[in-house]
């Protein structure tokens, strides 16, 4: 039998807090679960820096990846006999769920920014180069880690498969937002799943949802929309990100201008000097950075000591709400009395903005932006979310952007009273 | 602070008026790949290279009153123009952008329709392959948009046009 038919001679199931089970019968899969770089994802958080604020969210990129897996599994399920689907495609859906995120590095989010890293970029690097993953994939057929690359980089030929894994109603957000929803503990999320998946239905080059189903989805963009603000963009873990990136930051300035460190970062000299190789990437996991930074704690360096301090045991930044269109001219001044007071601003002193995120709403794509969700009419019409929910349509015209300004309160608290630079800032900020 | 909104507050100061969101992303697509140094994280998406970030960074934008957008219904679709306000204007007044001037090439790209930048963002999107294969995925993820070879061809004497404008 070829490899790509082999099954496992009994289904294979991993218990899941949010599907109950993962089922696994295909050889391939089973496989690439084993592969190193896919055990790796244990060993990145999904929600980066959010267990600082929510201590339940300790839950790993490899939860989710399977969690993909199953719905996938579980919509092709329904798909099957339907008109435009190819059930030939099922194996190379199935790989590309498993596989979506396997280019994510440690606390991604932060790392990517300071050091102008894209982990898609590794994702198709670990899929198309020298790794198992790649071995397992090519045993599969000529020419499939390619076909598993692209219909992750959105650019494989059929879009019905693309939608599946990566569009405004994919696998990927219905399980990171009900994951998500249950390690944070928040009542938020939920969603009636099940029913979605009963209304989904492939078309030529999208799946789209009956109109009958329109309701379940009303309520997937609701929870989309009440966790980006209660979850992913709560202003304590925004704060741990800060001082994360800063972190980050600091180290990268002192290796530059030859400062010996008590601890050579060894693990991050690829990353300060340009893009780290995939070897060099894959070694750097979130167990390997909080090593440096509690042994950074003891460094010399008074910067990057106290950021490690803040990171390691939560003495995070306190925030106001900032705009920068109307208070420019406090920010200029505060800048100034921050240098006074012995803070460096580049560190102490931080705009954050929504659009700093890797998350989103859901957009109509008025101009065809963007591919928008769409209603399966009872004449076989297709119209757009907003247009015929009324709930959608008041979401998506929401205000749904801010800027915070974050700075270490109790390093201004520990000047002398008398300081009139800490009256004047503590003015700025509390008024 | 906010160094990447200033630059897109730059691109519109030079830019006069943008009519179209979906213009709007693949401007500064091209300009990206021109090495005009815009740090807005590009996907590929349905209709070519999609910034999530770029969206939310425009709204951040017209919320704090630097970029003025104003909806206008056509006949199935709305269409948005954007335009930098006075106070965007005077919060430039404060900052030292380093772009180099983008004028000459994004006038010619405002002449060009959302279609052909759909086109041209994608072959550059491409652009690490060979050109024969970049016109092949070009047939591949856009055969709706049944682009001819003509329009291939006019798009990769952009590519060289605008290549050419911004250095």
């Amino acid at each position: 039998m070829a490899y790509k038919d082999e099954k496992l001679n009994e289904e294979k199931v991993f218990k899941d807090p949010v599907h109950r089970y993962v089922h696994i019968r295909d050889r391939v899969i089973w496989d690439l679960v084993g592969a190193p770089e896919f055990q790796r994802l244990r060993r990145i958080k999904q929600l980066g820096t959010s267990y600082l604020t929510f201590h339940g969210a300790e839950h790993s990129r490899f939860n989710h990846s399977l969690g993909v897996y199953e719905i996938v599994r579980r919509i092709i399920h329904n798909f099957e006999d339907r008109p435009n689907w190819d059930p030939n495609e099922r194996l190379l859906c199935l790989c590309a769920a498993l596989l979506h995120d396997l280019g994510h590095g440690p606390f991604s989010h932060s790392f990517e920014k300071v050091f102008k890293l894209d982990h898609e970029d590794f994702t198709q690097e670990i899929l198309l180069g020298d790794t198992k993953i790649n071995a397992i994939l090519s045993k599969v057929e000529n020419g499939f880690p390619k076909k598993v690359a692209d219909v992750i980089n959105k650019t494989y030929h059929n879009k019905l498969v693309v939608s599946l894994i990566s569009s405004q109603i994919d696998a990927d957000r219905m399980d990171y937002l009900q994951r998500d929803a249950y390690f944070t503990g928040v009542s938020y999320g939920h969603f009636d799943m099940e029913r979605i998946l009963r209304v989904m239905r492939p078309m030529e080059d999208q799946v789209v949802i009956k109109e009958s189903g329109m309701h379940a989805v009303e309520d997937y963009i609701m929870s989309r929309y009440q966790m980006y603000w209660q979850v992913y963009f709560h202003p304590v873990t925004r704060s741990a990100e800060v001082i994360l990136s800063k972190i980050l930051h600091r180290a990268k300035e002192l290796h530059e201008t030859g400062y010996e460190f008590s601890l050579k970062p060894t693990h991050f000299l690829s990353f300060f000097k340009e893009k780290p190789t995939l070897k060099e990437y894959l070694e750097l996991d979130e167990a390997v950075a909080m090593y440096y930074f509690q042994i950074w704690i003891n460094e010399e360096d008074p910067i990057l000591s106290d950021l490690c301090e803040r990171f390691v045991n939560r003495r995070l930044f306190k925030y106001i709400e900032f705009n920068p269109n109307l208070q420019m001219s406090e920010w200029m001044e505060l800048y100034r009395l921050f240098n006074k007071a012995g803070l460096n601003p580049d560190y102490y002193l931080v705009v954050d903005s929504s659009s700093d995120l890797p998350y989103d709403f859901y957009r109509p794509g008025e101009e065809e932006e963007r591919l928008p969700i769409h209603l399966l009419m009872p004449n076989q019409e297709l119209k757009e979310l907003s247009r015929q929910s009324e709930i959608v349509e008041s979401i998506s015209g929401k205000k749904r952007t801010d800027h915070k300004l974050y700075f270490p309160l109790d390093r201004l608290e520990e000047m002398s009273n008398r300081s009139k630079t800490k009256k004047r800032i503590l003015e700025i900020l509390y008024g | 602070m906010l160094e990447n909104h200033a630059k897109l507050m730059h691109f519109f100061a030079s830019s006069d008026e943008i009519i179209g969101r979906k213009k709007l992303q693949k401007i500064i697509y091209i300009l990206k790949k021109c090495d005009v140094p815009f740090e807005d994280r590009y996907q590929f998406h349905f209709y070519g290279p999609y910034s999530e970030e770029l969206t939310l960074r425009i709204e951040e934008l017209c919320n704090l009153g630097f970029i003025n957008e104003t909806r206008e219904e056509k006949k199935n679709y709305y269409q948005y123009r954007y335009r930098l306000t006075d106070a965007g204007k005077d919060f430039l007044n404060h900052y030292q952008v380093e772009l180099p001037d983008i004028g000459e090439p994004v006038a010619k790209m405002k002449e060009k329709s959302s279609r052909f930048l759909e086109l041209v963002s994608t072959m550059l999107y491409f652009e690490h392959l060979p050109r024969e294969e970049v016109e092949e995925k070009v047939f591949t993820v856009k055969s709706k948009q049944n682009y001819s070879e003509e329009e291939i061809e006019d798009a990769w004497g952009f590519i060289e046009e605008i290549r050419h404008t911004t250095h």
